[in-house]
């Protein structure tokens, strides 16, 4: 009997030491390429803080891996007939962080606060938002100035984000520092530059889909360092790894690899009449735009510098995308007719081009590769190294002949347009305009069905393909590497760290 | 003596005024709109125009200087435009990071410099010179970025001992703070190690060449005595002059390493805030900088005036 007693009650120890262990908290620790800058869905810009946000502020919608828009805190819209009103109905039972409801008036808030406060940089996202109106605490009707079809796709991203009315009315600017949303985890701590650490919110609407307790984020710069940590163990999962590390980190039976091609592209933007700079054969004659895009074999930018991983393109969107233009496929390399084209224009060659390069390592590889393809062609690409924020500064000037540009991509096709080749738009580098192209990519904003759409920008890409400011080269791979330990990661197209089913196993 | 050390700070405050107007004026020749690094990629038109009014941008130089200046006397450094956290709140919770990176790459310089320059010296023209001459030559070439990633993948990713990155404070976990420091701070102190494995060896030839040793060992001092107590406290002078001004260069010299290791000091804070154009940073964190360095020679000054009484005339 007493034999039973003590196996029992080595038993009820063990069992109890289970438990213990299995209550321990989970951290996911992720390495992010960049310290995030201010996390107030209003004021944020950066890419990285996005990373961040996905697990505090949750939106009116998301994206999923094929790009279709989904509920989240919303649960379902309607865009009204005449395109000028859409009806949000909203989830019941959210809660903020701080315990408040999310309802009808916590939107009509945050989307006012977004369009109205100091500095926002939501406002232009929204600009076709006249008012939000509560009908009932559970839906909101958006009116719009006019009909404005990626008005949605805004709404999966910062502009959708929520904020709790009562923290924000009493934090003011400073809301940054201490962010009180809907979403899954809520900010614990911030030290600059060193560490972000989020908490499981236990009222999160879908909190059975959670099972990690905290998150720390770590901004480490460098991707070798980033991919030591992982490797060492300090880190669970880190964005934005090197192409040329994905064989190391595929060869490593501790490591996964997940890849997406991400939604924005790599291309160069030509000076085609933003400043002087633009008057030469370079910047005015299509013929000579088009030699300079058919002496660029695209495959090869692929293999050299992204071992493969990378999707070559010649559109603002990838291939896989649904508003890809398939009738325009990525032309192959034609040396001859490249340099055909210059003989016609009759440029003297070799045409020499000032070419501002941004200082990355990768970019400046592709502009090498890309300096001796087309001075086979007869081009002469003068590379000028320049720092991001000069670069911008002198683009915006007109500075330059070709610029070589990142996008890192919207989710409707229209944010990876308009601002670029809309007549001053503020993301035309190129100086680019044309009253009829700037019409088409109106209507095309006012339609909402994919077909009637992808219609009107064929005839855009028909324009673009032959005069446009943009030589489209690629768009880059999103590469994450994850310990095996974590279950559930699933690659988006964004790039962003989905925290909802993520599982991370014991050592 | 009292009248030279007030003379000494009332020197400091000319010294403070143009390094704070060599900053500022410094920083507006860098090229970049701040304004337009801060639109982000929408440019909004009106929230540049927005970020121009509310950071004083769009005003004249001297405005915008009196405002800056005015606020340090105030004790406001101003505001970062990218966190939008007051630039003091940033400086203190960054400085202690450095300081302690610092002061710990000063120890490893120390105990590892002035021995092994002593061992060189006395042991001249042996195998433990030649090996102290190359160490030293090693310190000194080898660059702070190859030695860090190399160091991260022997002891981190190789053999698991020590953290890659990040930091702890010593508050909270003595032990954890020291095992994430080491390894900066070693790649800190390397070369400067180098350099006073050099001047040490220079330094005590000299004193072991000199009358007072000979008439030392004509006394019949044991050895160790005379090299320890005679040589080493007349050598130690120039040496220790060298560490004073030498630490306000590893204070500067942290910002590659911190970025190596990712450590949140004074040197991440400012890359990012220059690459941000965040002025008010910038500014905060180079004028703290520069008061530190020029507080730190005042003290050395100080130092002088008190041991070598011909001074204080």
């Amino acid at each position: 009997m007493k034999k039973l007693t003590r196996w029992t009650a080595a038993a009820l120890l063990l069992a109890a030491s289970m438990t213990a262990a299995g209550a321990r908290p989970t951290t996911l620790r992720i390495g992010l390429a960049e310290d995030p800058d201010v996390l107030d869905p209003t004021l944020g810009r950066t890419y990285v803080g996005r990373i961040v946000f996905a697990s505090i502020c949750d939106k009116l919608f998301d994206i999923d891996d094929k790009l279709q828009v989904v509920p989240q805190l919303a649960l379902s819209h309607e865009t009204a007939e005449d395109g000028l009103s859409m009806l949000i109905k909203l989830r019941p039972n959210v809660k903020f962080h701080d315990g408040e409801p999310m309802d009808a008036e916590a939107v009509k808030f945050s989307i006012e606060r977004h369009m109205t406060m100091q500095g926002s940089f939501r406002r232009p996202e929204l600009a076709s938002v006249d008012k939000v109106e509560v009908v009932d605490p559970l839906t909101v009707r958006l009116v719009l100035k006019q009909p404005f079809s990626p008005l949605l796709s805004q709404l999966t991203d910062r502009a959708g984000m929520m904020v709790s009315p009562k923290a924000a009315r009493e934090a003011g600017e400073r809301f940054g520092t201490r962010p009180v949303c809907a979403g899954p985890y809520r900010l614990v701590e911030r030290v600059q530059q060193d560490r972000i650490v989020v908490e499981r919110f236990a009222d999160y609407w879908n909190k059975d889909q959670i099972t990690i307790d905290r998150i720390e984020y770590r901004p480490i710069n460098d991707s070798t360092v980033r991919l030591a940590n992982l490797r060492a163990g300090s880190l669970d999962l880190i964005e934005r790894a090197l192409a040329t590390d994905v064989a190391e980190i595929r060869a490593n039976p501790r490591l996964r690899l997940s890849t997406a091609i991400d939604l924005g592209y790599q291309g160069v933007t030509l000076n085609t009449g933003k400043s002087d700079a633009a008057k030469t054969a370079f910047g005015q004659d299509p013929r000579v735009m088009q030699a300079f895009s058919l002496a660029i074999d695209r495959v090869a930018i692929n293999q050299v510098v992204f071992n493969g991983g990378a999707a070559p393109g010649n559109q603002w969107i990838n291939p896989q995308h649904p508003y890809y233009q398939s009738r325009f496929p990525v032309a192959a390399r034609d040396i001859e007719r490249a340099k055909r084209l210059l003989r016609e224009a009759g440029v003297r060659t070799p045409v020499t081009v000032d070419f501002m390069v941004p200082n990355n390592p990768e970019v400046r590889q592709v502009a090498e590769v890309l300096q001796a393809m087309t001075a086979e062609a007869g081009f002469d690409l003068k590379i000028r190294v320049t720092e991001f924020a000069t670069s911008l500064q002198e683009a915006e000037q007109g500075r330059y002949q070709a610029y070589m540009l990142n996008w890192s991509g919207r989710t409707d096709p229209d944010g990876n347009l308009f601002i670029f080749h809309g007549c001053n738009q503020p993301q035309n580098y190129g100086g680019y305009c044309n009253r009829e192209v700037d019409a088409l990519m109106q209507e095309a904003r006012a339609k909402s069905d994919l077909a009637a759409r992808k219609a009107i920008y064929e005839r855009v890409a028909e324009r673009l393909m032959t005069e446009g400011s943009i030589v489209y080269l690629y768009h880059r791979p999103v590469i994450i590497a994850h310990t095996v330990r974590l279950e559930g990661y699933r690659p988006m197209p964004d790039g962003l760290v989905r925290v909802i089913g993520l599982k991370l196993r014991p050592n | 003596m009292l009248t030279l050390i007030g003379k000494r700070i009332l020197q400091l405050i000319p010294t403070l005024f143009f390094v704070s107007v060599i900053i500022f004026l410094l920083q507006q020749l860098l090229p970049g709109d701040p304004a337009l690094v801060m639109a982000g990629e929408e440019k909004d038109p009106l929230v540049i125009e927005q970020i121009r009014q509310r950071y004083r941008l769009d005003q004249p130089l001297p405005i915008q200087y009196l405002a800056w200046i005015g606020g340090v006397f105030s004790g406001d450094l101003g505001e970062s435009m990218r966190l939008k956290e007051p630039v003091l709140r940033l400086v203190a919770q960054k400085l202690p990071v450095t300081v302690q990176l610092a002061v710990m790459a000063m120890l490893f310089t120390l105990a590892i410099g002035i021995p092994a320059g002593i061992v060189s010296a006395v042991k001249k023209n042996t195998v433990w010179d030649y090996a102290v001459n190359v160490i030293a030559l090693w310190g000194i070439s080898t660059p702070n970025f190859w030695l860090g990633i190399m160091m991260i993948f022997l002891f981190s990713v190789q053999l698991g001992w020590l953290p890659a990155s990040g930091y702890v404070s010593p508050f909270e976990d003595f032990w954890g703070s020291m095992a994430a420091t080491v390894m900066p701070a070693f790649v800190l102190g390397n070369s400067f190690a180098g350099v006073l494995m050099r001047h040490t060896r220079a330094a005590m030839l000299q004193a072991l060449e000199s009358d007072y040793v000979r008439t030392a060992r004509a006394k019949g001092l044991a050895e160790e005595r005379v090299i320890l107590k005679h040589a080493l406290r007349n050598a130690l002078t120039p040496i220790i002059t060298l560490g004073a001004l030498e630490f306000g260069t590893l204070l500067s010299g942290a910002v590659l390493t911190e970025q190596i290791f990712s450590v949140p000091g004074f040197g991440k804070l400012i890359v990012d805030a220059v690459f941000n154009r965040d002025y008010a940073v910038v500014q905060g964190v180079v004028l703290v900088t520069a008061t530190t360095y020029i507080v730190l020679n005042l003290l050395a000054d100080i130092g002088y005036i008190f041991a070598n009484p011909r001074l204080r005339s």
